[in-house]
């Protein structure tokens, strides 16, 4: 079935989309992101139904999240429970389609709740409405289904809400992840930062340092356990790793320099690419973060920072000033000849290699104002997403298809927050944060 | 051992500069207030006060504690140098201080390169000292990039004080 719709998607990506609620209509339901006419697709998802006593509550809750991730995106929308002319009252009834049609809601998503204890098990399924099928992953399952702690119910609801998005859209999800980021409170003179993790949706905020001293840039390690961050708390700038479960950090001992910051994980994990000054002069290295041991990357007078690798690990895309300007450039993870890939009006800086391996995202200042960017690793098809007084620091989500950075606003009472954007320019919206945020990183999807 | 005696002498180091650097307490109020009070109330010399010309008081408000830049530039301006050749003239009296400059960049730029714009010029001064014969030992450098502007407005006119590389005195007789 599905190996169908791909071969369709193929031959004509824009006859597949075909959102216009005809009931007659033979095509299946899909989402192509890319499409620009993009109309945000119906569905309705009813309170999962409680099959214990105590799953009451949860089974309102979590279908109260898998429709806020879907509509979060701007590629769905919610049918409100008021319009339902029917509703679910068993996971294993057969879908009354021809209800759910006539208020046009083309996807129905409907879940079980089961508690026992302080553990929870979620099962779920997904229904083309007006082809009045059940929509199946790639191995041709149906319903699914996830088992977790009372506790941690949330990932579960985003784990259903990943499945259901990437059946529909055919990308991969990304609502199970975290973003780990700098919380900021305070004048511009006097701004507090300490570093903060949350669910990619704000939620289970948890601080990771106190605001004693500053700290920058923190980054995920590949398997989403561990940060690398810079932190002035030595007194100079230096590098850090932290173990998100337990809190603990290290400073990792950079080759010798004055300061070492902008610090990246490798996809392996096992070597950090980072920036080193000394003398003035601002190079790459890379550490073998197990042994210590560092090598140069770069060796010219010029500044070379931000670096970023390639998802598999053979390139690194960076910063550098050497023709007179800050602009990007690709060079092999070993070192050696860079090419320069940004050519546009312009300085660009902070690269970020999407994990699909397609583009690059840049943060783009021009004529006084900023723009997060992407462009081809070539450096071909620059599109920029946002513009604003100031926009710095993307970070991708972990299917490459929404971009996280931080929009600081103008004057004295100035302060910086998170923001999210699709790489079509689409569904910029604001990050929940209790307090300002800059830097943020996003993890990969969560096991 | 050598790492945590090297690591002591910064965090000493910091300490003081956490005293001394008018940056963390708005510079420009507090030496105008301190030096017109001493001067009108006491004509002697107040140890470690802005008349004392041994004081860091008095690098910072007499001599000058820091030089700016223009936008992107870490090149030293003629009014730059010839702040730095009081400061060099007042290091070789007082051999005691040593010195960390601190270079800053405005808000316009990624924070990962103004961190090193920021390098460069706490690096343009201290090789400017030490072309004048201060010892290198002496001088240390860091950079803060953008994330300790002493203005916060969004013009020129701020941005303008923010780049700047200011040398901030450690160790000497006194600390008050």
């Amino acid at each position: 079935m599905l190996t169908r719709l791909l071969g369709l998607l193929a031959l004509s990506a824009a006859a597949v989309f075909t959102l216009a609620p005809d009931p007659a209509r033979a095509e299946p339901l899909r989402i192509v992101i890319d499409d620009p006419t993009i109309e945000p697709l119906p569905f309705a998802v009813p309170s999962f139904q409680p099959e214990s006593g105590e799953a009451g509550q949860l089974a309102v809750d979590i279908a109260r999240v898998v429709s806020d991730d879907l509509t979060g995106t701007g590629l769905f929308r919610e049918i409100p429970a008021s319009a339902y002319i029917s509703t679910v009252s068993d996971f294993n009834a057969p879908v009354e389609y021809a209800d759910w049609k006539a208020i046009n809601a083309q996807a129905l998503i409907t879940g079980a709740v089961n508690v026992s204890g302080n553990s929870v098990n979620v099962k779920f399924r997904v229904y083309d409405v007006f082809s009045g099928e059940e929509l199946v992953d790639a191995n041709g399952q149906g319903g699914l289904q996830f088992s977790g702690t009372t506790e941690g119910w949330r990932r579960m609801a985003h784990k259903v809400a990943d499945a259901v998005y990437s059946r529909i859209t055919g990308e991969g999800g990304y609502f199970d992840s975290r973003v780990v980021y700098v919380s900021e409170t305070g004048p511009k003179d006097d701004r507090q930062k300490r570093l903060a993790i949350m669910d990619y949706d704000g939620a289970n905020l948890k601080y990771l340092t106190e605001s004693g001293s500053i700290v920058l840039a923190p980054r995920f390690s590949p398997d989403g356990n561990r940060v690398l961050y810079t932190s002035y708390e030595s007194g100079f700038p230096r590098i850090y790793v932290l173990d998100i479960g337990s809190v603990q950090r290290r400073a990792l001992e950079s080759a010798a320099g004055s300061m070492a910051f902008a610090p990246r994980f490798s996809p392996s994990g096992q070597t950090v690419v980072y920036s080193l000054s000394n003398g003035g002069n601002t190079d790459i290295y890379s550490m073998d973060i197990n042994s210590g041991q560092s090598v140069r990357l770069t060796n010219t007078p010029a500044i070379e920072t931000a670096p970023s690798f390639s998802p598999d690990g053979s390139q690194i895309v960076f910063e550098s000033d050497r023709s007179g300007s800050p602009q990007l450039y690709i060079m092999p993870a070993t070192g050696g000849e860079a090419t320069r890939i940004s050519f546009g009006e312009g300085r660009y800086g902070t690269p970020v290699w999407s994990p699909r391996g397609d583009l690059v995202a840049f943060t783009k200042q021009n004529k006084g104002r900023f723009h997060i960017g992407v462009m081809r690793t070539d450096g071909s098809e620059e599109r920029l997403l946002t513009a604003s007084f100031l926009d710095e620091g993307p970070t991708w989500a972990p299917n490459g298809r929404v971009i996280m950075f931080a929009r600081e606003t103008q004057g004295a009472g100035g302060s910086s927050s998170l923001y999210s954007v699709d790489i079509s320019g689409r569904n910029l919206k604001p990050v929940r944060t209790p307090e300002g945020g800059s830097d943020p990183s996003w993890s990969p999807l969560q096991n | 051992m050598k790492r945590i005696l090297t690591s002591t002498l910064l965090i000493s180091a910091l300490a003081v500069s956490a005293c001394t650097n008018p940056d963390r307490f708005g510079a420009d109020g507090m030496g105008g207030a301190g030096a017109g009070a001493g001067a009108g109330a006491n004509a002697g010399i107040v140890p470690g006060s802005a008349n004392d010309p041994t004081s860091t008081a008095y690098f910072q408000q007499a001599v000058g504690d820091r030089v700016l830049f223009l936008i992107d530039q870490s090149t030293l301006t003629d009014t730059g140098r010839a702040t730095l050749d009081g400061q060099v003239a007042w290091l070789q009296s007082n051999p005691h201080y040593q010195a960390v400059i601190e270079g800053h960049a405005d808000e316009q730029g990624t924070r990962e390169y103004n961190i090193a714009l920021g390098g460069r010029r706490a690096n343009a001064v201290r090789e400017y000292m030490i072309s004048k014969g201060i010892a290198a030992s002496r001088l240390k450098t860091i950079s803060y990039g953008k994330e300790r502007p002493i203005e916060i407005c969004s013009e020129e006119a701020c941005y303008a004080k923010n780049r700047r590389a200011v040398t901030v005195l450690a160790g000497g007789g006194l600390t008050s």
